[in-house]
């Protein structure tokens, strides 16, 4: 027995579970490969869509929420990374009244691993990486065609947001799968959040009302995602409700909104037990 | 003691529509249902201990609250030492637990697949999960399906999947609800072989839920009859024997109608009724006085047959009998 206590601790093994997981993950999704290669493709046409929805607001009207094309495709390339990657990780808690109705979660519960780690690693989604190519494409022009005046302090926060971003979606995911255990087909609600989120983020959030702007920045946070951070690297004034330095509120807001749905998480998984919340 | 439960309750509230017209309809009512009420019992080291109840009599709850998914309204329950919720994962790394109806394999992997990754997951290096998983998968006869997707695998060859997954990690205490729900004869046999094979050789402790009085006769040494949520016998199986071998239906069609008076039955079987306008016949019989086929010939000297059926008792008269006879 002390020869396998010794192990538990070992990085070795966790990173080698982590990599086991994944990669059956990853196999398993392409057992069908027809399928996959639809599901791949329609991921990049829905993401082409969402491109097109702001191209199309922009080629009727010079700025929106004041900023040019060149510039909200940044917010919406920011935006679109961060979900991609979020989603990539813990979209899978989209379907938790699924799984708690088919009984998988009491499978999850008899095996010695934290229930989202499980999780995550179930549904690794390799067909949104489909998502994520388009919105990197996003990236590149959006890099291209604005005119940024680097200096290191702008690096560190292009290197941050994506990051962040994914981390607010990723911890947005958790809070919607926890919720599906009070609202038993709470998947909707769940969505406002996720998906809802991803649309605020993608949007220049001066087109929003004041009120709006105000929660979706500092209870939602889905402006840290990508337009006020793209207000620092464009150095522009933000609105009302947006002021630019909150371009660099992103970090401590994932980890403020991990801390909150991971209580929540906990919560949620001592409520199906009936342990008590 | 491996499992010791102590008065053991579960409620569940549930909320039902509210009556009345308008506002008053969204006024929900709940009502509390006791699934599992003041069970206690305990298991030893090594034993083989079969659950059995009829379906909503509280056997699920009871294995949920052991295996660490639900937590008890009352009482006290540790298995293994360990306290099922709090501990769940330290417990999981010692027990193994196998669903009939849900599969803990990885679905569109190869059955091979799966074992890595549990052995893993059970934080053992390979050098102990291997020889472990080469001996369970030649003593299961895995052999030939092993690199077969577990999605393209018949529910026999998944379930000693299943139960060679839920064994890998050497664990001393597994619990099995309804682990041969759905099998075929053969596969049923084998799988109830291999399980007693396991106690015997490794010691394991084994705690079942079935339907089936067969698997309760070759595994368990022991039965807890739980009925409406409370246990209602516990003790061996010679108590249960009796009656569980006792009085198998034979259900006969004749070619022609007949009286029920007319026929000729021998000792130990005993005439229940006629059906279909005297076509149908049920008789019961005890099986340690009378054979199948004995009495078969016996009938067939009254009346051409057509048709006959056999019938095991089912679970239900024998938690009745046995429930009755405990008082």
């Amino acid at each position: 027995m002390a020869e396998i206590e010794a192990l538990d601790s070992t990085w070795v093994t966790n990173a080698k579970l982590l990599r086991l997981l994944i990669s059956a993950r990853l196999r398993s999704q392409t057992a069908y490969r027809g399928s996959f290669a639809a599901d791949v493709a329609g991921q990049v046409v829905l993401a082409l869509t969402e491109f097109v929805e702001l191209y199309a607001i922009l080629h009727n009207i010079p700025t929106f929420g004041g900023l040019t094309f060149a510039q909200a495709l940044l917010v919406f390339a920011f935006a679109s990374i961060g979900f991609s990657i979020g989603d990539l990780l813990l979209g899978e808690t989209d379907s938790m009244s699924d799984a708690i109705r088919m009984g998988k979660l009491e499978v999850l519960l008899t095996r010695p691993l934290p229930v989202l780690l499980q999780l995550m690693t179930s549904d690794f989604q390799l067909r949104r990486v489909g998502r994520l190519a388009f919105a990197l494409l996003a990236m590149a022009a959006a890099l291209f065609l604005t005119d940024i005046d680097w200096d290191p302090g702008k690096v560190v926060l292009f290197i941050i947001t994506p990051l962040a971003g994914a981390a607010i979606f990723g911890a947005l995911f958790v809070g919607a799968g926890a919720s599906q255990f009070w609202l038993v087909d709470g998947r909707q609600f769940g969505n406002a959040f996720t998906y809802g989120g991803r649309y605020v983020a993608s949007m220049p959030g001066a087109a929003l009302f004041l009120p709006m702007q105000v929660f979706f920045t500092f209870v939602v946070p889905a402006t840290l995602v990508a337009y006020a951070p793209s207000l620092v690297l464009l150095e522009l004034e933000g609105p009302a409700g947006i002021p630019s330095w909150t371009g660099w509120l992103g970090l401590p807001a994932a980890v403020v909104l991990w801390g909150l749905m991971l209580l929540l998480w906990r919560a949620a998984i001592k409520k199906y037990t009936g342990a008590g919340g | 003691m491996i499992i010791e439960a102590e008065q053991l309750s579960r409620n569940f509230t549930v909320a039902e529509a509210g009556e009345g017209r308008g506002w008053n309809r969204l006024r929900r009512r709940s009502r509390t249902i006791h699934a599992v009420r003041d069970v206690s019992f305990t298991v030893e080291r090594g034993e083989a201990v079969g659950y059995i109840g009829a379906n909503g009599a509280g056997k699920s709850t009871t294995i949920k609250m052991l295996t660490g998914i639900l937590v008890p309204s009352s009482g006290r329950v540790t298995v293994c030492g360990l306290q099922p919720v709090p501990q769940r994962q330290a417990l999981a790394r010692k027990i193994g637990v196998v669903f009939g109806q849900r599969s803990q394999l990885w679905w569109d992997l190869p059955l091979q697949d799966s074992f890595p990754i549990l052995g893993a997951m059970h934080r053992q290096p390979e050098s102990r999960w291997r020889p472990r998983f080469s001996e369970l998968s030649e003593q299961m006869g895995l052999g030939p399906f092993l690199t077969s997707p577990v999605r393209q695998l018949s529910l026999g060859q998944r379930m000693r999947g299943e139960v060679a997954a839920a064994l890998l990690h050497r664990p001393e205490l597994v619990i099995l609800d309804e682990p041969t729900i759905g099998l075929d004869m053969i596969s049923k046999e084998s799988l109830r072989r291999f399980l007693d094979f396991e106690r015997r050789e490794h010691g394991t402790t084994l705690l079942l839920t079935t339907h089936d009085m067969s698997d309760v006769q070759r595994l368990c040494q022991r039965i807890l009859v739980v009925d409406d949520g409370v246990i209602a016998f516990d003790g061996p199986l010679t108590g249960l024997s009796e009656v569980a071998e006792a009085r198998r239906t034979m259900v006969i069609d004749f070619v022609a109608p007949l009286d029920g008076a007319g026929l000729v039955l021998p000792p130990g079987a005993e005439h229940l009724g006629a059906e279909a306008e005297g076509i149908r016949h049920r008789i019961a019989f005890d099986p340690r006085l009378l054979s199948a086929a004995a009495l078969l010939a016996a009938v067939s000297t009254s009346a051409e047959v057509a048709d006959l059926s056999l019938h095991e008792p089912d679970i239900e008269d024998l938690v009745r009998q046995l429930y009755t006879s405990a008082r």
